[in-house]
């Protein structure tokens, strides 16, 4: 064999800089035969993109990272002459390789390894042979049945037992039944389903065929937010792969078993996230939620029965089914089994996607894989769930990752979107943040959500700028159970859960912004006050020519002051300063 | 009705879209998509237009594209800003972008700057929270922003486009 050389370009790595690096290697390598060099997903490790696998003669791999155009031509010049020690100082290094090997991957398994453009790199890897089993020895009742044993559930953020929704829509009478991809990864933090897309195309297309075949559907399609449109190119490249292949179409594997994919491109909207706005939007309507009962499994698109799962659940079908269902049952706790893929971000020092056994702590994940927080800051607490989540403090860290025990604590599991946050992010704020997005996102079907949602961005806006009044925490309390108990879908249901898990473990942060009209984490513009400490201003001048309000004044080589009433609170001079001379309370 | 001191848009460029999709039902986001990719927004006459070739009311038309936000209704610049206002990029400082990419180009969310260069839209989330803060111009992601680091990009490009 020879020297394979791959680099990641999934969209993380490409906003890195990957295509420059792939066009230097290109032009150094200039076609040599001795060494071939193609391209790979994403591997997860964000933090260390642009990354260049290189695979010696032996097969041993040799990764590269925050590779530049500099070190793509030291690469080349690695393999064409045969000398890899010359890789040395691009390999990653043994902490950051801990981030990959202490995961556990099933969802992610392929991603970064193989070349998510060829279909013979799935296909090598044990690709569609869970297909072919399906079809061609068990019934659609035996491969329900074996994801019933695996426990696996709706990765999605629900997690309703995968096997109960395919059941109901198979049981379902009616001969026209559609399968449908959730890939409307909406959530603001998350990007596992992107990664799967992209890095794993036909991972998720034969996870859906043998979904469709359980069900017994005949047509199946993903719903893509267009927000991805890498994924979209590289998800229709591999729908004409396996369309070639025989893989989708009629009578696959000579079976009486036929299916088409089809992509559907979202056009932006948060809420179709829900499963019944999905259908609306998919019919080519408003993505506004319908009542359930009847559920989608009754009477979902075009009023047919329908199954609609989530990316990563899909991802992780065909290992199930080439594996059994015991083998994926063995990861994981009681009631939650497997394994769930996390989208670590904020000020980690190791951000990225990290797939880990069901029951492994929040620690775990933040401490042991992630690296704990970067800057030699402290760690305040982390955002699960996105919108629809909640916000957990230092004090829980050893909270158990299950459904379940995430509840518990105000989050929830959501999709897996992770934020970490240190002691400069201001809780207060990130409730409004999220409740922004609500308001804009809440497609106002709902009076309590519509409304509701607004008001509380409302009051949390009135917190952040210092116009906080007494009594606005308990109103705030009062609105989240109206909204809660007023919304027809999660999206309104789920709206208050930033508010109440701020209220509920950082109250002390609200009282400090109605009251002493003060954001301890010092990120609230409008409650800060600049001053220049006398004694450390040399009087260069620096702040005052950086300051875009005129608010600075002073003599040269003495001192400067900040005129606190024309100060429009920029921090321009904080970072112009070199001396340390900006106070900022 | 579409203002008639406007001069009339050239619908022909619609006909194979309309030929090829308006008699599949849930095909109104798929139209409307095309239609935007053509004219790089969604006119109101070609609005008028896909209503009437899917036997739809302009209302319902209007307020499908209306809900989603991908959709324009003004042309748009010639560089397409996409400012990611996620959480990953508000934890790391997406704010500080924000106010200085619109205070570089004097433009509000959704606005086109006065020469036509630069169309700014906030968005939910890029999915590229590694690299946070970012923002997406035209197909490119850019990283890892400072304040200083966004404004440099984009005098660049105006740089480019003067030269």
């Amino acid at each position: 064999m020879s020297i394979r050389i791959a680099v990641g370009e999934g969209s993380c790595g490409l906003a890195a800089g990957a295509a420059a690096v792939y066009e230097a290697l290109s032009a150094k390598l200039d076609g040599s035969e001795a060494v071939s060099l193609g391209v790979t997903g994403c591997v997860g490790a964000c933090f260390l993109e642009p990354i260049v696998d290189l695979y010696a003669e032996d097969g041993t791999l040799y990764r590269c990272v925050r590779v530049n155009a500099e070190g793509a031509e030291t690469i080349a010049d690695a393999a064409l002459t045969g000398d890899l020690t010359k890789l040395e100082p691009l390999l990653i290094s043994g902490e950051d390789d801990g981030f990959l090997k202490r995961q556990t991957r099933i969802a992610l398994r392929n991603c970064g390894v193989i070349d998510p453009e060829r279909i013979e790199d799935y296909v090598a890897a044990g690709g569609y042979r869970a297909l072919r089993r399906c079809l061609t020895e068990l019934t659609p009742e035996q491969v329900i049945e074996e994801v019933k044993i695996s426990g696996l559930a709706g990765r999605g953020g629900a997690g309703f037992p995968t096997w109960f929704k395919w059941n109901a829509a198979r049981s379902s009478p009616g001969e026209e039944k559609y399968l449908i991809c959730n890939a409307d990864e909406g959530d603001p933090g998350a990007f596992m389903d992107r990664a799967v897309i992209e890095s794993d195309p036909h991972n998720l297309i034969e996870g859906m065929l043998i979904g469709a075949y359980a069900i017994g559907a005949r047509e199946a399609v993903v719903y893509v937010r267009a927000e991805y449109p890498l994924a979209i190119v590289r998800l229709r490249e591999a729908i004409r792969q396996a369309e070639a292949a025989g893989y989708i179409g009629e009578n696959v594997f000579g079976t009486e078993f036929s299916c088409r994919i089809r992509i559907k491109a979202g056009a932006g909207a948060f809420v179709c996230g829900e499963e019944t706005a999905l259908i609306e939007s998919l019919e080519g309507k408003r993505g506004m939620p319908r009542l359930k009962p009847p559920f989608p499994a009754q009477a979902g698109y075009w009023h047919k029965p329908s199954n609609i799962n989530n990316v990563e659940t899909f991802a992780n079908v065909p290992w199930i089914l080439a594996h059994g269902g015991a083998e994926f049952a063995k990861y994981g706790v009681e009631g939650c089994r497997g394994t769930k893929v996390f989208a670590v971000t904020g000020k980690v020092r190791r951000g990225g996607l990290v797939e880990v056994p069901m029951g492994v702590t929040l620690r775990d994940v933040i401490f042991g894989i992630a690296g704990g927080i970067r800057d030699g800051k402290a760690f305040k607490a982390v955002q699960l769930g996105g919108p629809s989540g909640g916000c957990i403090p230092a004090s829980l860290l050893d909270t158990v990752i299950d459904y379940k025990s995430l509840s518990a604590t105000g989050a929830i599991m959501g999709s897996g979107g992770m934020v970490v946050m240190d002691e400069d992010t201001c809780m207060v704020g990130i409730a409004r943040f999220f409740l922004d997005f609500t308001t804009r996102e809440s497609c106002g079907k709902c009076v309590h959500c519509r409304i509701g949602t607004k008001r509380l961005g409302e009051i949390l806006s009135r917190i952040v700028s210092g116009k906080g009044r007494e009594g606005d925490v308990e109103l705030l309390e009062e609105l989240c159970a109206a909204v809660k108990d007023g919304a027809l879908c999660g999206l309104g249901q789920t709206a208050p859960n930033p508010v109440l898990s701020t209220i509920r473990y950082f109250r002390d942060e609200y009282e400090a912004h109605i009251r002493d009209h003060r954001c301890p984490a010092k990120e609230c513009r409008l409650l800060l006050r600049y001053s220049i400490d006398e004694t450390k201003c040399v009087g260069c001048s620096a702040c005052a020519r950086k300051c875009p309000a005129k608010a600075i004044s002073g003599e040269l080589r003495r001192s400067f002051t900040i005129d606190p009433d024309c100060c429009v609170r920029c921090g321009a001079c904080l970072t112009a300063c070199r001396f340390g001379a900006v106070n900022v309370e | 009705m579409p203002d008639s001191t406007t001069p009339a848009l050239d619908l022909t460029p619609l006909e194979p879209v309309l030929d090829e999709y308006a008699a599949v039902p849930g095909s109104l986001i798929t139209i409307l998509q095309k239609t935007q990719e053509l004219y790089g927004y969604l006119p109101m006459d070609a609005l008028y237009r896909i209503a009437e070739a899917t036997g739809s009311s302009p209302a319902q038309v209007l307020g499908t594209a209306s809900f989603y936000s991908q959709f324009r209704f003004k042309p748009m610049g010639k560089h397409l800003i996409l400012l990611c206002k996620g959480t990953a990029c508000h934890v790391n400082g997406a704010d500080a972008i924000t106010l200085a990419v619109m205070n570089e180009l004097d433009v509000a969310n959704g606005d086109t700057t006065e020469d036509g260069l630069f169309s700014l839209s906030l968005v939910a989330c890029l999915g590229c929270c590694s690299l946070a803060p970012v923002m997406m111009i035209d197909e490119r992601t850019y990283g890892r922003l400072t304040p200083d680091k966004a404004r440099q990009i984009l005098r660049d490009i105006r740089k480019e486009e003067q030269a």
